[in-house]
């Protein structure tokens, strides 16, 4: 059982997924502990793989037994195990967080949304753990179908969006096919670890390079990147509460993971980074990114609609490490992908309880909610202060790895749009936080009114709360253990050439 | 020249058709105009994906036994490439699936918005 | 030297930080128990602190390392003269911060307590960390905790004006913030490695251009907290905080440790050769000596008595670094005993502001007429203050003023001395006519004629720092052996190792 976990950490959810379909037909209410056992099972299963890979190396399952490169194989290297460890626990925390949510924004989709949810955390799974290369754009269909699918039941505007979603993410779909089929051409072959073996005899062949540009342009469709991002605003915004919770932390992020694992995996990094100048370009994408998301944010005045933005920005400074093509900048790249996913996973949950608890999301209408909800906004000033890189919360240790590998990199010009780039966060934060704990009042009569008045506390349900602490105290304890961290794993997640 | 073209013609269509899909899920104006060059964009791919495994004068990738007990070698050139293929079925249920759920949206926009022009629901959202 | 493993250093830090949490717990409604936790975390912090000051006085410092944050960097304590000297400081003030609070909160029946007591626990935590802090990340992180936890209570009054303050504060010290962490990673690439080290560590690390250019951008940065010009504009300005926030930014924490980073950068990670080398030291403390004259010149021109007392802050500050800068054994003494000196006296100052107001609602220089005569005890107490930081015997202010122009003279930059006549002479011009008012002028008609202090929670803080300030003055070493804590880091620094 032990030695299967690798594929079990895909089955759980998929099998899983048509149990509660049945059951769910016949009895709503055993959706949501049926999803828990799958999203926990699969979350044991994945750190099983985690401690496995780091006790004794690279896994490598065969599916059926068949050998690569004829058959699908799941390689688990320390990346691999890394971001699905992330993936089940975000999983499994908007899982536990969903319950309450869903019942008041889509009552009559229990079923579909439970169906949809594991589904859609099985194709990010697969995704992630896959060894081949068309088994990636599978997975990755099956997660952007579920993903539609979610987004299309939130609020008004949200079929449209997800609309929109659907045609993008199709064309970065097939255009990732389209690589695919031309490494195919050439090499006979859809196994990642047999590509990179094959490959660099073919680096001045144009097929590849044609292959390579359309894995480019696919990969940054599904990861956001600036300028293609623009199917994500409307689709996170309008999706559901759960769902955007879901989708903000992961799908950009395994499309940040998917990124590297073709850049530096399937494609040997000095192709990227001295053949062609991609890494460079990727780079300034980037600071386009980190600019661009921080600025539109500061124009919104729906809170869920700036943390969205906020999320282009952040998928900014994971390709900017990946682009900077040093150990220090990819090390921080890919612990970013580990304090994003939590940083976004609780800003979105804590948006998600204030819409469950008042229906909005205008910030100029959410005065003094800190009395009510104080543990919530307390999390959010966290999460917002880990977002600027304050530290100790675990955005501060990214940003420094950042800043490090621009500097080795000699990109002063990124080291800058870094520390702005923190600055400007520290505006947009500083402005919810102004608006939702402080009311400018005049002069206060000092003997007048405060105690008077002791407001009860209304926080939302325990089973939204307990995830939005737990992912708050993780954003303090991921800070400090950033560098078991590293050391632990990051470290042999970075290829050997840098 | 004319040989790059002839010799590559499937290359060619491919790309025509995957052009013609493009340009109707980014300039038409209609939802199902743009979920239809949605699906010729796809089939684009898999034409492409099916055509690479053409090999000349090559037949069906089913082997023939003749019956009893001899083990003929098997002469790859002669069988077209069963892989592409395979991969293609994959492929094609994913483009179907991805029209059902397109065209399941699509309900739910016009039941909304009573309209699958896009201009007109984009003022509709004004 | 000798390192000892002691957790001291991290249970400082951590009892506030537990009390912090017991506070909010607490609440509103217990309220008494409330600021028991505030006065017990404090009285037991001090203890912490006082028992490691007989280890470090033998010359040992004493070590604790939490986590490994990233390679040749950990989250580490490490108590040093120097830091032990800021430590005791802070937390002693604190004890009589915290008094003094309780007073002025309930005085004005003040709203938000709960939170106000919270993010005060949090402050003097972090504070105690910057002190404790063995490498430049470590003294960072607190360093921005600091800034964070002070944030409410500058705004604490929730007006207009507070929350603009607030901003300003934030402005200024998160973009400072966002300047010392380029230089420090930048040093971390240089030397692999970020902790102190008595007379520097990046000494032949690397181009002289880079080290200058990594000089100016650290002390601009950790200038903005420690109010040097032109970066003080945010300190006026967050004087509409309550005063004993006031107080607290104002004498113990946020500029005093804007000032220690500015002297750990100084002595402990550049070092008195790679700055004479660079011909850096002549430059500081000119750029120091100009906010002294200027900020003295300031402070005449100021009604508000707590904003003049602010250009006072600023003038001292940069008294300090400009006796740090001239790196001179009696200066760099001067300059770190005039920390705690000036610490006490200030603190005194703004309480004694902070008492007329929470008694007669006035705020300006000029509505004092008088009011000497019904508050003796705390206008007194303003006047031994108010001598000291002019730097008159016996207030200890005299015995800081005393090393740092002996350092002057040693340093063979006689231009400095002037500097502190100077400032002296305006100190007086500027604290002398607020003493004159008070007992010499005939009082205003609210004033009445007898003696009517504040509450006693707020008097009995202030008259205790005076008369401290006084004994320092006569045994500099009285209490805490400040002076000798001064004096051994001023050796260890110069001398090496």
């Amino acid at each position: 059982m032990i030695s299967q976990s690798p594929v079990l950490i895909i089955i759980i959810p998929l099998m899983f997924a048509f149990i509660t379909l049945i059951f769910g037909w016949w009895k709503k209410n055993l959706c949501y502990p049926i999803v828990l056992i799958a999203l926990f099972l699969s979350f044991l299963a994945s750190l099983n793989t985690l401690n496995t890979v780091i006790a004794s190396g690279t896994i490598h399952y065969r599916l059926g037994g068949w050998s690569p490169p004829w058959g699908i194989e799941y390689v688990v290297d320390y990346l691999n195990a890394f971001v699905l460890v992330i993936i089940s626990f975000v999983a499994l925390t908007v899982g536990v967080y969903s319950k309450r949510s869903v019942e008041q924004e889509l009552p009559e989709k229990i079923v579909f949304f439970y169906v949809m949810f594991l589904l859609q955390v099985t194709g990010l799974l697969g995704i992630v753990i896959t060894g081949d290369a068309f088994n990636l754009y599978v997975f990755l269909e099956i997660a952007s179908l579920a993903g539609y699918a979610l987004i299309t039941i939130g609020e008004d505007g949200a079929p449209f969006a997800s609309f929109n979603y659907v045609i993008f993410g199709t064309i970065g779909a097939c255009f990732y096919l389209l690589g695919v089929g031309y490494l195919y051409i050439v090499t006979g072959s859809l196994n990642m670890a047999d590509l990179s073996n094959i490959l660099p005899g073919l680096y001045g062949s144009k097929v590849v390079l044609v292959a390579f540009a359309f894995f480019l342009v696919g990969i940054s469709i599904k990861m956001a990147l600036f300028p293609l991002h623009v199917w994500l605003p409307d689709a996170y915004t309008y999706a559901p509460s759960s769902v955007s919770a879901l989708l903000a932390p992961l799908m950009t992020k395994v499309g940040a993971y998917i990124l590297i694992r073709i850049m530096y995996t399937v494609f040997k990094p000095y192709f990227a980074i001295e053949m062609l100048p991609i890494a460079s370009i990727l780079t300034w994408m980037a600071v386009a990114a980190i600019l661009y998301g921080a600025a539109m944010a500061l124009a919104q005045v729906d809170l869920k609609r700036m943390l969205v933005y906020i999320l282009v920005s952040e998928v900014g400074y994971i390709t900017l490490g990946v682009g900077l093509g040093n150990r220090v900048a990819l090390t921080g790249a890919i612990l970013h992908i580990l304090n994003d996913a939590f940083m976004m996973l609780s800003l979105f949950l804590i948006v998600g309880a204030i819409m469950y608890k008042y229906g909005t999301r205008n910030i100029s209408q959410l005065r003094h909610i800190h009395k009510k909800m104080p543990f919530t906004m307390a999390v959010f000033v966290l999460s917002g202060l880990s977002v600027i890189g304050i530290p100790p919360t675990c955005g501060f240790f990214s940003k420094w790895y950042l800043i490090l590998g621009a500097i080795k990199a000699n990109g002063w010009v990124f080291v800058a749009v870094l520390l702005i780039s923190s600055l400007l966060n520290a505006i947009l934060f500083f402005r919810v936080i102004e608006n939702t704990y402080l009311e400018p009042k005049g002069e206060l009569e000092h003997d007048s009114e405060s105690f008077s008045e002791v407001v009860t506390i209304d926080e939302v349900p325990s089973s939204m709360l307990v995830p939005i602490l737990v992912t708050g105290a993780g954003i303090l304890i991921l800070g400090v253990m950033s560098g078991k961290i590293i050391s632990a794993i990051i470290q042999y997640a970075v290829p050997a050439y840098f | 020249m004319f040989d790059f073209i002839l010799n590559k013609y499937n290359y060619w269509i491919y790309i025509v058709l995957m052009m013609i899909g493009f340009y109707a899920m980014i300039g038409k104006k209609n939802l199902v105009k743009k979920i239809i060059g949605m699906n010729i964009f796809q089939t684009a791919i898999i034409l492409f994906f099916v055509s690479t495994a053409s090999k000349k004068s090559a037949t069906l990738p089913i082997i023939e036994h003749s019956h009893g007990h001899e083990e003929h070698a098997i002469q790859v050139a002669s069988y077209l490439n069963p892989l592409p293929h395979v991969l293609m079925l994959t492929a094609i249920v994913v483009m179907v699936s991805t029209l059902g759920v397109a065209l399941a949206i699509l309900i739910k926009v016009y039941r909304r918005y009573n309209t699958l022009e896009e201009d007109e629901i984009l003022q509709f959202k004004k | 030297m000798e390192e000892i493993v002691s957790i001291r250093p991290l249970l400082a830090v951590l009892v506030t930080l537990v009390a912090a949490l017991l506070i909010v717990f607490t609440g509103e409604k217990h309220r008494n128990l409330r600021e028991f936790w505030t006065i017990a975390a404090s009285i037991i912090k001090f203890t912490i602190v006082l028992s490691m000051v007989p280890f470090v006085l033998s010359g040992k410092t004493l070590e604790y390392t939490i986590i490994s944050l990233t390679q040749g960097v950990s989250l580490q304590f490490r108590v040093d003269q120097f830091g032990m000297f800021f430590g005791v400081l802070a937390s002693a003030l604190w004890i009589l911060t915290s008094v003094y609070s309780i007073g002025y909160v309930r005085g004005l029946n003040e709203h938000a307590q709960t939170r106000y007591f919270f993010n005060f626990a949090l402050c003097i935590s972090a504070t105690m960390g910057i002190a404790f802090a063995g490498n430049l990340l470590t003294l960072f992180i607190f360093y921005e905790i600091l800034t964070v936890a002070t944030y409410p209570l500058v705004i604490h009054k929730e007006t207009e004006e507070a929350i603009r303050g607030g901003r300003k504060y934030l402005v200024y010290t998160l973009t400072a913030g966002v300047v010392i962490l380029f230089g420090i990673i930048y040093i971390y690439n240089l030397t692999g490695s970020l902790d102190f080290k008595p007379g520097g560590f990046l000494l032949g690390k690397g181009p002289s251009n880079v080290l200058v250019f990594l000089f100016v951008i650290l002390i601009l940065g950790f200038g903005v907290k420690a109010a040097l010009m032109p970066m003080h504009e945010w300190l006026p300005t967050a004087m509409v905080a309550p005063t004993p926030v006031s107080a607290l930014l104002h004498a113990v924490a946020v500029v005093k440790a804007g000032v220690f980073g500015c002297l750990r950068i100084i002595l402990y990670v550049f070092g008195p050769t790679l700055l004479k080398e660079l011909d850096l030291w002549l430059m500081l403390a000119y750029f120091a000596a100009f906010t002294v004259i200027v900020s003295g010149l300031y402070a005449l021109g100021q009604d508000n008595l707590k904003r003049r007392l602010a250009f006072s802050t600023i003038n001292n500050l940069a008294i300090i670094i400009m006796g740090a800068a001239l790196l001179s054994p009696s200066s760099i003494t001067g300059s770190i005993f005039h920390i705690g000196s000036h610490g006490f006296m200030k603190i005194t100052l703004f309480f004694v502001a902070g008492a007329i107001y929470v008694k007669t609602h006035k705020e300006n220089i000029s509505q004092l007429d008088g009011l000497g005569r019904q508050m003796p005890l705390t206008f007194g107490a303003f006047a031994i203050a108010s001598m000291g930081v002019a730097g008159t015997p016996p207030v200890c202010g005299f015995i800081s003023k005393w090393y740092l122009a002996m350092g002057c003279l040693e340093a063979k930059e006689v231009v400095f001395l002037f500097v502190l006549l100077i400032s002296a002479i305006l100190d007086v011009a500027y604290f002398f006519p607020i003493i004159f008012n008070a007992f010499f002028k005939s009082p205003q008609e609210d004033v009445k004629p007898h003696f009517d202090e504040a509450p006693m929670k707020m008097v009995v803080p202030l008259m205790i720092t005076s008369i401290v300030s006084l004994i320092l003055g006569i045994f500099p070493n009285a209490f805490f052996n400040f002076f000798n804590l001064a004096s051994m880091a001023a050796g260890k620094i110069l001398g090496g190792v």
